[in-house]
């Protein structure tokens, strides 16, 4: 029998268990270690930071569902990897710290024939003064930091219902942000919510983002065939940031924030405050700050983890310009080049280089976008290095031949733009592939036969059909293996 | 913050410069975007497209 630890059971740790699991059947030990009970479906936050949903409907109990399908499930964080095995130990394990009720603080060593890191990321508030839910910002990364900010909205709508004036900003509050789509959808969300308490015209609302233009979100952009014209994001972006009286900040890094004032520099050298009365902004991400040893106890860390903590995997990380940078550096199969066994999914892994281009302000500070790796690409590569751990437990292979490259697969996002089921809308757009390859597709690095993007009621009805699907599929429910990623 | 502040407001006066720049829907593309009947054809529309996009991207 051969054990597969999975650490996380977030979007990608949660598909690679599930899958394994019921490919490996009763023959094999699933395991997976996360700090948090629950499995929570992230894309919904944002409804329940306008209050339009409770925590509860977006989060799914994992005990039970692990329980049923025979996953062992271990609440707590790993704090270290042990590839080698170590003192006492000739396996690989993990060591553990428990967060469940009744067992916190105590560790535990768990041993491993093959490990999926999906820890996904460290959200670090702590890289701008005064960012966070602990500090002035609000935050929609988790469910119950959107339901704290849903109270502060609540609040803010109260003071405009008496006739004050708010100020209202959301974006990114670092230059080194990623996921400005959620930022976004929250932006669209909280103005379309406003709208329908009757407090619009108290508010005034901006877009503050470390994007060099408008509808970057982190993938250097996209380009639609729209209206007899190839056309960037960005004109759609700006578009619906007009018609909804919203200004923007862009090519900015939050250098602090106070009770009601935040300050930025901009790439031009440019500096800059905004007062603001409620503020929504993404942290920029690290891995979660896992350690490696060897078997001596030897610190390996830096061996199989970059600087900012993601696990390296089968990518290219030479360092090199822009113009040099080619699809194939991205990863395919996910396995660390140093330990066969161990492989990295979703946010975990240490992308080889952004998609945007790299800009720094004039004294180095670099300002723009990282790469996004959640939602549907994190799935499809949880789902891929599940088939291979698998077939290589099962001894059908010694090496993954399933790859998942974000350079090779294409993404759909639906962004909500106000939820309602007649009113509403959302943008939905695909992109093929995530990561542009100029070698393929020389002009925009994408297919534009399968790059779209429109705006329209059928998008919100597309978005609530995708809540309602994964939540089912995340529960484990008869026929959630049919459900596409 | 003193209300005295609050009365500058600076966003909603850039907004309007920045506005201007903008592309912006008509009328009728906004009754499209909420037009029932066509939004489901084009909900089915929509399906389609992106079913063909994870389909090609799937090795």
């Amino acid at each position: 029998m051969s054990r597969l630890v999975v650490l996380g059971a977030g979007i990608s740790g949660h598909t690679a268990a599930a899958f394994a699991k019921r490919w490996l059947g009763s023959d094999h030990e699933v395991v997976v270690i996360s700090p948090l009970p629950h499995y929570n479906w992230v894309p919904s936050n944002i409804w329940v930071g306008i209050g339009l949903m409770k925590p509860k409907k977006v989060i799914v109990p994992l005990a039970p569902v692990y329980r049923r399908h025979g996953i062992i499930f271990k609440q707590g964080k790993a704090l270290s990897i042990h590839p080698e095995g170590g003192e006492g130990e000739k396996k690989p394990f993990v060591e553990m710290e428990w967060t469940a009720e009744g067992k916190v603080g105590t560790r535990e060593k768990v041993s491993y024939d093959y490990l999926i890191n999906a820890t996904g990321p460290r959200l670090k508030f702590g890289a701008t003064p005064g960012l966070g839910p602990d500090q002035f910002t609000s935050s929609v990364c988790a469910e119950d930091h959107a339901f704290e900010t849903s109270k502060r909205v609540d609040e803010m709508t109260e003071r405009m219902r008496r006739g004050e004036r708010q100020r209202i900003i959301v974006g990114t509050g670092h230059g080194s942000c990623t996921c400005q789509g959620a930022a976004f959808e929250y932006i669209v969300n909280l103005e379309f919510e406003l709208r329908k308490r009757g407090v619009r015209d108290k508010a005034e609302i901006l877009w503050l983002s470390n994007e060099y233009e408008l509808g970057d979100f982190g993938m250097n952009g996209l380009h639609l065939k729209r209206g007899g014209y190839i056309t960037p994001s960005k004109i759609f972006t700006e578009s619906l940031f007009a018609e909804r009286g919203i200004d923007w900040v862009k090519r900015a890094h939050v250098t602090e924030i106070q009770k009601d004032k935040l300050h930025y520099k901009t790439l031009d050298g440019g500096e800059g405050e905004e007062g603001f009365d409620f503020a929504m902004l993404i942290p920029p991400f690290s891995g979660v700050g896992l350690l490696a040893f060897d078997k001596e106890g030897k610190d390996i860390t830096d061996k199989l983890f970059m600087k900012n903590g993601f696990l390296k995997v089968d990518a290219n990380y030479e360092q090199k310009p822009f113009e040099e940078w080619k699809a194939s550096d991205w990863p395919r199969t996910y396995q660390s080049p140093h330990y066969k066994n161990l492989f990295a999914v979703g946010i975990a892994f240490a992308p080889p280089h952004a998609i945007s281009r790299p800009r720094k302000a004039p004294d180095g500070t670099p300002i723009s976008p990282t790469p996004p790796r959640t939602g549907m690409p994190s799935a499809t590569i949880g789902k891929a290095v599940a088939r291979n751990v698998v077939e290589m437990i099962r001894g059908e292979t010694d090496h993954p031949k399933h790859h998942a490259s974000m350079a090779e697969m294409g993404a759909a996002c639906v962004a909500s733009a106000g939820a309602n089921p007649f009113t509403g809308t959302a943008a939905s757009m695909t992109v093929f592939p995530i990561i542009p390859d100029f070698e393929k597709y020389p002009e925009y690095g994408r297919d534009l036969g399968f790059t779209f993007g429109e705006i329209g009621l059928a998008g919100h009805w597309i978005k609530i059909l995708l809540h309602h699907m994964f939540l089912y599929k995340a529960k484990m429910r008869p026929g959630w293996h049919l459900i596409p990623e | 913050m003193t209300e005295e502040k609050k009365e500058i407001s600076p966003y909603r006066e850039r907004a309007k410069d920045q506005g201007t720049y903008a592309t912006k829907p008509t009328a009728w593309t906004r009754f499209m975007r909420i037009f029932f009947p066509y939004q489901l054809w084009r909900f089915l529309v929509i399906n389609i497209k992106m079913l063909r996009m994870i389909s090609k991207g799937h090795h």
